[in-house]
């Protein structure tokens, strides 16, 4: 037997889902990350089990595209958790509405 | 008609004869006072050839020598276009009015065109010296160019319209004249009268013009004849639109020739320069009327005739005993000239066709002479005008006293001179018309009347001037040094006299004394051969009677007699006389209350009523017009105010309130706070997809 589509769409959206209420609701830069690898990952697994539900000429195109956003999720955490650790150096804080200098 | 006469080349030349004064005319007005001598050989030259051909075409007139030749024009017949020199509206469809400057030439023509000519020319040369150190020296010769190109042109035109046109221009070159010394005011002012009171006739001439075009629909005076002798037939019922024209168009010349009651101006013309004075006001201008008169002549119904010879003879009787009482001695002579007009008037309507027109020749040429005379008089007196300051002058201007006693001897009519021809022929003509008469028989003896005791008077006042300016002791410093002038100006003073001796009748060379073959009779006819209208009048007798001649030699002497006793004798006391006559010398001094007359009843009236009208314009329409536009313009500021207010400043801030509440909405949404934004974001995608799904 196997595991019907629907699923794991709403795999996908359970894991969007979460990551955008971590988004909204903490106002932690870590957590906005963090958040933000959950919706990823969330997409990640709609391009897979569409890729494995519909086939098409090129099946494995949707593995192919996962593996890109893996990389380049693991490209943007570096880059912003570098930013978080300049922005709490400098502000002393991790909260993202703390560096407001651009307002004045 | 006779078409073949004259050639294309003949007209070509006719048009010359005015052409030539205008060229003159323009030269001396642009560039004449960079020219040597101011210009003023111009003007002097170009009317010197015209002469020269007016005498070449006059000759060919009197080669022709048919009195049948009464109207010659350049006019094509129909079908032909060979003679017209139509420049115009040349080629105008047929049936439409063709307005062409056609030339007329017949026999009356060529004597008009030698007798301007000849007199302007000699006032050209006679004002070189008249004129001299004048400031204004080489526009005086320009106005006597643009006067005789205007004359000339008059006198060619075959055509209602160009006649017209010359007509005026005449008169405004008369006004230019007069008002030359315009420094004057009285001169400005006799400027201002005869232009006026000459318009007076003219609005007369051009209604009757516009009668004739009516119904003839052409201005051409050839056609216009040649239909005329259609309309009216056998000459025994003459519609009474005729007699209306006829007496239209003579009004303008009473205007033009200062016939009563419209001769006022002729005498205040006289602040103009005298050689203006010998050329418009005694020889051409104002016998321009008479030509007018000679030239319609054929439209002149039987009872129009009557009135033309009563306004004129009683002219010639009224002018003349004024002049008696003139102490000016150009005034004398313009009263003269005024009653000499009279003669030719009454002339040409008693029927003495060629008698009236025989005396304006004559008198063109002595009367010219007298003025020109009186000039020189007046320049030899250091401008010193009044009789009563002369006196003695005959040894110290010889040469002017003898040509003026000649032709003052041709203008009392005395035999052997010129006027004796032409006046004792209008008197005759009077006579005759009197003894056949016309409509209304009595009436017919007044112009025969008038005529002899205004001839008496004639001599009377004439010899009256040459007694006290010539005759006695000088009763003034001036009189004392007067001095002759130059040969400019006696020179032709010589040649008037000569003309005023010999014009009518060469006796001297055939020996004609009485005037039996006189030469104008055959030149200028009574038209009664011509096919389109026969004989108006019975034709008055042109042979002269020994009545008539008898009479008016006998008036002519009692009046050199009387004047004789009267300023040179002193036998009789001419204050005594004045002072017996009582309120009829006074009225006469006062030329009988005439300018007063009219300065009182019709001047003072319609300008006070014109000023009344003119400040009633000025304060309601004007004044209104000035008002509402004020008034519409407050208005208007005002409610373009109120738009600005309440349109353009309510879209404005209508347009800035709603931006101001969108941007107020729109500003809830920008926190600043970027989860908030993504939660928005989420609630938007997630309404929109709500949407979608369940109402789409």
């Amino acid at each position: 037997m196997t595991v019907p589509l629907v699923w794991y769409v709403f795999l996908a959206l359970i894991l969007f889902t979460i990551g955008l209420v971590v988004i909204v609701s903490r106002h932690n830069l870590i957590y906005t990350l963090m958040g933000v690898e959950l919706i990823l990952n969330g997409a990640n697994i709609n391009f897979i089990a569409f890729a494995r539900a519909l086939g098409g000429k090129y099946p494995i195109a949707g593995n192919i595209f996962s593996i890109f956003v893996i990389v380049l999720a693991a490209a943007e955490a570096a880059v912003a958790l570098a930013i978080v650790l300049h922005v709490f150096g400098h502000f002393g804080s991790v909260r993202p509405e703390d560096p407001n200098m651009l307002r004045e | 008609m006779d078409w073949h006469t004259f050639t294309t080349v003949d007209f070509a030349w006719m048009l010359a004869i005015p052409a030539l004064p205008l060229a003159a005319f323009v030269i001396q007005i642009f560039f004449g006072r960079w020219l040597p001598r101011k210009g003023d050989w111009v003007p002097t030259t170009a009317m010197g050839f015209a002469l020269v051909l007016a005498v070449g075409f006059f000759l060919k007139a009197m080669g022709i020598f048919d009195p049948t030749l009464y109207i010659q024009s350049s006019n094509p017949p129909p079908g032909e276009t060979g003679l017209s020199l139509a420049w115009l509206f040349g080629n105008a469809p047929s049936g439409a009015p063709n307005i062409v400057f056609s030339v007329l030439f017949d026999n009356l023509t060529a004597v008009m065109l030698v007798v301007v000519t000849g007199v302007s020319f000699l006032v050209h040369v006679y004002s070189i010296g008249y004129m001299e150190g004048d400031k204004r020296y080489g526009r005086f010769f320009a106005y006597l160019a643009l006067f005789s190109f205007s004359m000339l042109g008059l006198v060619l035109s075959g055509n209602l319209l160009f006649l017209m046109v010359f007509w005026e221009l005449v008169g405004l070159t008369s006004y230019l004249l007069i008002g030359f010394w315009f420094e004057k005011p009285s001169a400005a002012h006799a400027g201002f009268k005869a232009f006026i009171t000459t318009r007076i006739g003219d609005v007369g001439m051009l209604l009757g013009f516009l009668i004739i075009f009516k119904h003839f629909q052409t201005l051409d005076i050839v056609t216009i004849f040649q239909k005329l002798g259609e309309t009216t037939g056998d000459f025994q019922h003459w519609p009474g639109w005729v007699t209306a024209a006829g007496l239209l168009v003579f009004c303008g010349a009473v205007g033009k020739s200062a016939q009563f009651p419209l001769h006022i101006w002729l005498p205040d013309a006289m602040e103009g320069p005298t050689p203006v004075s010998a050329l418009i006001h005694a020889a051409t201008m104002v016998a321009a009327g008479v030509y007018l008169v000679g030239r319609f002549y054929l439209f002149f119904s039987p009872s129009a005739l009557l009135v033309i010879a009563m306004v004129g003879s009683f002219t010639a009787l009224f002018a003349a005993v004024i002049g008696v009482c003139q102490w000016d001695i150009k005034r004398v002579l313009a009263y003269s000239t005024v009653s000499q007009l009279g003669y030719m008037i009454a002339a040409l309507g008693c029927g003495a066709y060629s008698a009236g027109l025989m005396h304006l020749m004559t008198h063109a040429w002595f009367k010219a002479g007298l003025f020109l005379q009186s000039g020189s008089v007046i320049i030899g007196m250091h401008h010193e005008q009044d009789m009563r300051h002369m006196g003695g002058l005959r040894k110290k201007m010889p040469i002017t006293f003898w040509t003026m006693l000649i032709c003052t001897l041709a203008l009392c009519g005395i035999p052997l001179f010129a006027g004796f021809y032409s006046k004792d022929a209008i008197i005759a003509g009077a006579m005759h018309a009197a003894a056949h008469g016309g409509p209304a028989l009595w009436l017919w003896y007044f112009p025969a009347i008038a005529l002899v005791v205004a001839a008496g008077l004639t001599s009377f006042y004439m010899f009256r001037l040459i007694f006290l300016t010539f005759y006695g002791e000088p009763r003034s410093e001036h009189a004392e040094h007067a001095h002759e002038t130059p040969w400019t100006m006696t020179v032709p003073l010589m040649v008037l006299a000569a003309l005023a001796l010999f014009s009518a009748s060469p006796w001297i060379f055939n020996g004609d004394v009485l005037g039996h073959h006189l030469w104008f009779p055959h030149v200028v006819a009574h038209p009664e051969k011509v096919e389109a209208g026969r004989l108006v009048v019975e034709k008055a007798a042109e042979e002269h009677g020994v009545l008539p001649l008898v009479m008016s030699i006998l008036v002519a002497l009692g009046g050199i007699f009387l004047a004789w006793a009267f300023y040179y004798k002193k036998w009789l006391s001419a204050e005594e006389w004045a002072r017996k006559m009582g309120w009829f010398y006074k009225a006469v001094y006062n030329k009988f209350y005439v300018d007063e007359f009219v300065m009182k009843f019709i001047v003072r009236p319609v300008v006070f009523h014109w000023n009344v009208a003119c400040a009633a314009f000025d304060k309601y329409v004007i004044d209104g017009i000035v008002n509402a536009v004020g008034r519409g313009g407050v208005e208007a500021s005002e409610g373009s105010g109120w738009f600005d207010k309440y349109v353009i400043d309510g879209i404005v801030n209508a347009v800035g309130f709603t931006v101001q509440v969108f941007g107020g909405i729109a500003r809830l949404f920008q926190t600043g706070f970027l989860d908030q934004y993504l939660a928005f974001t989420a609630a938007a995608i997630a309404l929109g997809a709500v949407l979608f799904f369940f109402f789409l």
